[in-house]
């Protein structure tokens, strides 16, 4: 799983960033957590409100801190086959 | 499949995002993009959008996208189509309705017990004499600090609902293509309900100029969205009454719409940075399917989180106020940021402009300074002051425009929040 966490370096974008690699650690699945900062990245991607979560180049959550769960559940998603 | 919806290198929602018949999620199915298209071709949407290829792509994604939304909100329900998702969440709302009843009512009931409740635990429990100083400051402290934060979770509650609808994209919706004076209007009205952080400023700057919203009505929506919001008018609300905060809302959304409206009539655009206009309108992420229970928590992380990074700042500006309430004389600020010191309310400006806070973090400083008997139009020229404009924003938004619109921006907001503040000296 790619996992990418975008974020000018507020507040909310380490404690998103914090939260994402707690979860990544609970799941025990492999992935791999990058952080973008560059705001033209940001952009490219759609993003209007920072912090936002992207897993697999797919927007989850823009603008907030998606709750322990709801990420388990995204990545536990990911995990089953797509249509 | 939503990644290779991506993939596929249609901006696919440009044309979805501009087209008027697909506001609301359901009906995001009927494609109209020849009927969009002759009103005002965005480039991006003329490129790759006007091919019906698009629309069918639209309309396919879109069904993906709803199916893989219900699979990632409720894996504990995986197997269960979209369709049974409405059927939910109906049912949901209907089974919520209730304990938020119940909870609106709790509230009331322990709102309008505030007072008496203040009253005996400072003259009872805590046996001060009333009609002393001090038991006058414990009376006020225990009465307010309670009420301004119950007042404050609710107003929070009710606005994180709304903003569960009100999101930025869907904004950028409804401003893309606006004339630039009905669109700095509703910039400003939407900058109160949209959920905006200000180091979410750059992102949503670009989002918005490159997707065709006018860089005017940008603009006004930049400066209305941190400095009118709900926590600031929650809390003039409960602090000062209704007056304040109806004229905080008012002039703080003329502030908004008028500087949005000098950028946009300068014809400012060339001295954004030019790499921005040279950014394709990205594909909009798929919207989310929210139920009416993910609406509720959503409120309610909101209260959450709101309430639990103000109280420290409500708490630390009522005991100013107590403590002036108490002891200090009214009038000793009076001499130098009274109404007759002319020259107050362009230095409260000067000084707020660099400063940065929130609209809590500021409070206990409204507080300390109205409670001394400065004038309320110099001390919300201050609170708008530090609110609208601080160094850190300036700095993160000088990676999208040049020092001269900076400048700009800086000059037009600091001069109307002067025009505010010698209006509420004249008017209170």
């Amino acid at each position: 799983v790619q996992i990418e966490v975008l974020g000018t370096g507020c507040r909310k974008c380490q404690l998103l960033y914090g939260e994402a690699e707690k979860a990544i650690a609970r799941s025990g699945r492999a992935a791999t957590l990058t952080k973008v900062q560059d705001v033209g990245q940001i952009a490219a991607r759609g993003v209007l409100a920072t912090p936002a979560l992207v897993v697999d180049g797919r927007v989850v959550a823009a603008g907030r801190i998606p709750s322990a769960e709801e990420m388990a559940a995204l990545l536990q998603a990911d995990a089953e086959p797509g249509p | 499949m939503p990644a290779a919806w991506l993939k596929s290198g249609y901006p696919v929602s440009v044309a979805a995002r501009r087209n008027p018949g697909a506001r609301g999620g359901r009906r995001r199915r009927r494609c109209a993009c020849p009927r969009r298209l002759r009103r005002e071709p965005p480039v991006s949407a003329v490129r790759s959008a006007g091919s019906p290829q698009a629309c069918l792509v639209l309309s396919i994604s879109w069904d993906h996208e709803m199916t893989a939304q219900a699979q990632v909100g409720r894996a504990d329900e995986a197997g269960r189509g979209s369709s049974d998702t409405s059927l939910r969440a109906r049912a949901v709302a209907g089974g919520r309705v209730v304990p938020l009843a119940l909870a609106l009512v709790a509230w009331w009931f322990l709102y309008t017990r505030l007072a008496p409740a203040a009253a005996w635990l400072t003259f009872v429990l805590l046996g001060l004499p009333a009609g002393t100083p001090a038991g006058a400051a414990v009376e006020f402290f225990l009465y307010e600090v309670p009420k301004v934060l119950m007042l404050l979770a609710l107003v929070v509650l009710g606005v994180g609902i709304v903003r569960s609808f009100v999101t930025p994209a869907w904004t950028r919706r409804v401003l893309a293509g606006r004339r630039e004076r009905a669109g700095a209007v509703l910039a400003a009205l939407l900058g109160v309900a949209t959920p905006f952080c200000s180091c979410s400023a750059v992102p949503l700057f670009i989002g918005f100029v490159t997707a065709g919203v006018p860089l005017g009505v940008t603009f006004s929506f930049l400066v209305a969205a941190p400095m009118v919001n709900e926590v600031a008018l929650a809390l003039l609300f409960a602090l000062f009454g209704w007056r304040v905060a109806a004229l905080y809302l008012a002039t703080g959304l003329t502030v908004a719409v008028v500087a949005g409206l000098v950028i946009g009539h300068l014809r400012l655009e060339r001295w954004v940075e030019p790499w921005v206009y040279g950014l394709q309108g990205a594909a909009e992420p798929a919207p989310e399917r929210l139920t009416w229970d993910d609406r509720l928590r959503r409120g309610r992380e909101a209260v959450a989180d709101v309430v639990g990074r103000v109280w420290p700042y409500v708490v630390a500006g009522i005991a100013v106020g107590a403590g002036i309430h108490g002891y200090v004389p009214r009038d000793f600020m009076a001499s130098f940021m009274g109404r007759d010191a002319w020259w107050s309310v362009p230095l409260a400006v000067l000084i707020g402009i660099p400063l940065y806070a929130n609209a809590a973090g500021i409070i206990p400083v409204v507080m300390a300074l109205l409670g001394k008997g400065a004038a309320l139009g110099t001390v919300l020229a201050f609170m708008m002051a530090v609110i609208a404009l601080s160094l850190p924003e300036i700095v993160i938004l000088r990676k999208v425009l040049t020092k001269r619109l900076i400048a700009v921006f800086v000059a037009v907001v600091g001069l109307g929040i002067l025009a505010v503040g010698y209006l509420f000296n004249l008017l209170l």
